[in-house]
């Protein structure tokens, strides 16, 4: 068996109740990895044929959660979540760091594939003595913390009813979905832990279309053995080393980021980019790290790199709210973006999002983008129930409610920024897809490219996760080493040490794993899957290369204040580099892999299936 | 190495990294086995991590309580040691500690507990090099207040969310 890896994942199929333990070959598990790589190779296998037809929310589309070689190993332990997403009808892979990801390998499992849906609700529980499905009808409508105290109750309850002599249980870990996956708000995050999610791609929708409230894994196993367990303990030391010298990032995490990324970079989000700068000194990092942060060093399991920072309101209205951070992301997204300008009120906001299971970037992307309507007048309080002015933290934590509920407008924005905008332009029978920040149905993470000083013309635009700011793209080459790597591997990019990754990944799992391997094999072997299954699409919506792998309008829009003000995205830089980057990927000037490239990959079968576009 | 010593715990410095359980499984295990760590940092809810480990308590109840004479003291380090050939996995050393410290090991079901490293401790070297500082080292014999911080991790958790969250940490455990 390979090594880095537990060698089995666990297959469960919430249709027929049936629970299996699946093993993947050592040919595979060498040619993906794990993560991303692995989470495309199963979904092609499984779904490949009839990618078109499946509906992301049907219960023929899988959900999956894997590890990669290197996690709980290699410092900052992740877990990766895929299946056809809901928003591109792709696949993306969405990472969270959590210890779910470790208590699953010391469980003996590298993941989970579920697929099929159960007829109530249910969580799957993971132990050491294999895989179960159990009743969760207790858990379904709970939000963030309720869920949080109730799995952790009942499961250790129950494990210590199983083994009541061993001594204390440690409570377990898990995946979980809030209201807004359960009722299949399109962009809802698969969360972990307090806010923590892997966000973007929609999976949360997936788990709750599925009826899967959660998946809970407690492993009181070692981890799996490696290559060369003596270099890695030595590299383990070397790259801790590395992360801990770091003290600024340790010390602020992104948290300084909110006043930085606009103030000084001109690419933060203001109401719905509207604007991309701002010089709010009142929500500079400062405020948040004295008044609110409870704990300045946070981590998960095997990370010394401690950039979250646990928050918490103790005074006022909002006392008792309890969030991670705001990290940068979610400091824009549901601050700056919806025109909120102080740390508080945005503490509010982020903690009432990731309670609901909102992906903290996605559903307040689609809010902001509510909220520009109610601006211009084209939606207005009878839509809502109530006004939607920029800065107002209550309605906007009502409309996370709405949309988390599905009630009234909130049902239509439920579907997404992409689809709403679509569905509201019909309504209204005035165009309203310019103000919305897309790409590909991915709504755009917390970074501009207009200013030209931070996300490169093409990373969202040319990249098979569309609005992921997390896996961008660039050259081809160097674009393929950081989160393609990380995320298959799976680990976190904050802990992502290059050169010794590299020798890393070698001594765990014993492969001749090079970062030029790695840049011209593997990566461009999951991108170019990825991209397949994208221009595949269907079965709501089908991308059009020529036209959908783009910026979305507002990001050509000229920036009207600030150090940067005038400037915007080059449009005959974003087509010359588009095309540098087809070509370096061996795909047509289209987008689409050409036979040639999918034959050098290993991916001729994918190729039968792209004649039906090319 | 071999003198008194005793491993001072400071939960709200704790990051919940758990690196002290790998430093410590590396150590008397070989390999990455947080289940198996003489050390283990419990999270009953995110942000409230509880290093749980023995305290050494003055009077040692796990000693007394232990009906194969498995369990002796480190007269130097004033640790707790485990004969594993002796001991039977009967658990009685969990129902005797204050804080229900001791565990069985998943491997073998024999009784587990934290052995000072023989006066080095491996999971406080790292927490020391990350300046987390939440577990450290202090030279000091024997006391009465040892034995206080031999508690239930949940029952240190209660405390610790209230320290950190206010009157809404009454509610989140």
């Amino acid at each position: 068996m390979p090594r880095g890896y537990a060698g089995k994942l666990l297959d469960v199929d919430l249709s027929k109740g049936v629970v299996k333990d699946i093993a993947v070959s050592d040919l595979v598990l060498e040619t993906y990895f794990g993560g991303r790589g692995l989470a495309a190779k199963i979904l092609w296998d499984r779904l490949g044929k009839k990618w078109a037809e499946v509906d992301p929310l049907g219960p023929e589309n899988l959900f999956i959660a894997l590890t990669g070689p290197l996690t709980g190993i290699y410092p900052g332990a992740r877990i990766c979540c895929s299946g056809k997403s809901p928003l591109s009808n792709g696949i993306v892979g969405a990472t969270a760091s959590t210890e779910f990801a470790s208590e699953l390998k010391t469980a003996g499992y590298d993941g989970v594939i579920v697929s099929g849906r159960a007829s109530g609700p249910v969580y799957i529980l993971i132990t050491d003595e294999g895989g179960e499905i159990r009743a969760a009808d207790r858990l379904w409508g709970k939000t963030g913390v309720e869920t949080i105290k109730s799995i952790n109750r009942e499961v250790t309850e129950e494990l210590k009813k199983r083994k009541p002599n061993i001594g204390i249980w440690r409570e377990p870990a898990f995946i979980y979905i809030g209201p807004a996956g359960e009722n299949l708000v399109r962009n809802a995050a698969v969360m972990t832990k307090l806010c923590h999610a892997a966000g973007y791609g929609g999976y949360g929708a997936v788990m709750g279309s599925k009826n899967l409230k959660a998946i809970v894994a407690k492993g009181r196993g070692p981890m799996p053995t490696v290559a060369a367990p003596e270099t890695v303990k030595i590299l383990w030391r070397e790259v801790h080393n590395f992360l801990i010298s770091r003290d600024r990032f340790r010390r602020w995490g992104t948290g300084y980021g909110g006043y930085s990324v606009g103030f000084e970079t001109s690419s933060e989000p203001v109401r719905n980019w509207q604007d991309e700068w701002h010089d709010e000194r009142g929500f500079g990092g400062p405020r948040f790290d004295y008044r609110f942060w409870v704990k300045r060093y946070w981590a998960d399991f095997n990370c010394t790199t401690s950039c979250m920072k646990v928050s918490c309101i103790k005074t006022g209205q909002w006392k008792g709210d309890i969030t991670d951070m705001p990290d940068y992301e979610l400091q824009a997204y549901c601050g700056t973006n919806l025109g909120i300008f102080d740390a508080e009120s945005n503490i509010h906001v982020s903690t009432v999002i990731d309670d609901l299971g909102h992906s903290g970037i996605n559903g307040p992307n689609v809010m902001a983008f509510a909220a520009e309507l109610y601006q211009r007048g084209i939606l207005n309080r009878e839509d809502f129930g109530f006004e939607l002015n920029w800065g107002d933290a209550e309605a906007f934590t009502k409309l996370a409610w709405l949309i988390a509920k599905r009630e009234k407008i909130g049902d239509i924005l439920a579907e997404g920024t992409y689809r709403a905008a679509k569905r509201i332009s019909e309504m209204k029978g005035i165009d309203v897809t310019p103000y919305a920040v897309h790409c590909k149905g991915i709504e755009i993470g917390a970074h501009g490219t207009r200013s030209g000083k931070d996300m490169n013309p093409i990373g969202y635009a040319a990249s098979p996760q569309g609005g992921d700011h997390t896996s961008t793209v660039k050259d081809g080459y160097d674009d393929m080493r950081w989160s393609v790597f990380g995320d298959s591997a799976v680990i976190c990019s904050f802990c992502f040490y290059d050169t010794l990754i590299w020798d890393f990944a070698r001594a765990v799992t014993g492969w001749n794993i090079t970062k030029h391997r790695w840049c011209t094999e593997y990566g461009p072997r999951i991108l170019t899957l990825q991209q397949s299954v994208l221009l595949l699409g269907g079965p709501d919506i089908f991308w059009d290369p020529e036209k959908d792998f783009d910026n979305p309008p507002r990001f050509y829009e000229p920036l009207p204040s600030g150090p940067d003000k005038d400037k915007t995205t080059d449009r005959k830089v974003v087509e010359e580099m588009r095309l540098n980057y087809y070509k370096a990927m061996g795909w047509d000037e289209k987008g689409i892999p050409t036979k040639e490239t999918l034959e050098r990959l290993g991916l001729s079968e994918v190729d039968e299936q792209l004649k039906r576009i090319r | 190495m071999s003198r008194p010593i005793w491993i001072v715990r400071d939960y709200l410095r704790c990051t919940g990294c758990r690196r002290c359980e790998i430093a410590c499984s590396l150590s008397h295990e070989g390999w990455i086995w947080p289940e198996a760590s003489r050390i283990r940092v419990f999270m009953p809810f995110p942000g409230v991590e509880i290093p749980h480990f023995c305290a050494q308590c003055d009077d040692y109840p796990c000693v007394k309580s232990c009906p194969v004479e498995a369990i002796s003291i480190d007269e130097k380090t004033t640790a707790v040691l485990v004969d594993r050939d002796r001991c039977t996995g009967c658990g009685l050393c969990i129902r005797a500690c204050p804080g229900s410290i001791p565990f069985l090991h998943p491997k073998d079901g024999k009784t587990t507990i934290c052995d000072l490293c023989n006066g080095d401790p491996q999971c406080v070297k790292v927490c020391t090099e990350a300046r987390y500082n939440a577990i450290y080292v202090v030279e000091e014999g024997k006391n009465v207040h040892r034995k206080l911080f031999s508690r239930h991790p949940i029952e240190v958790a209660k405390d610790v969310a209230v320290n950190l969250f206010g009157e809404k940490g009454e509610e989140v455990i």
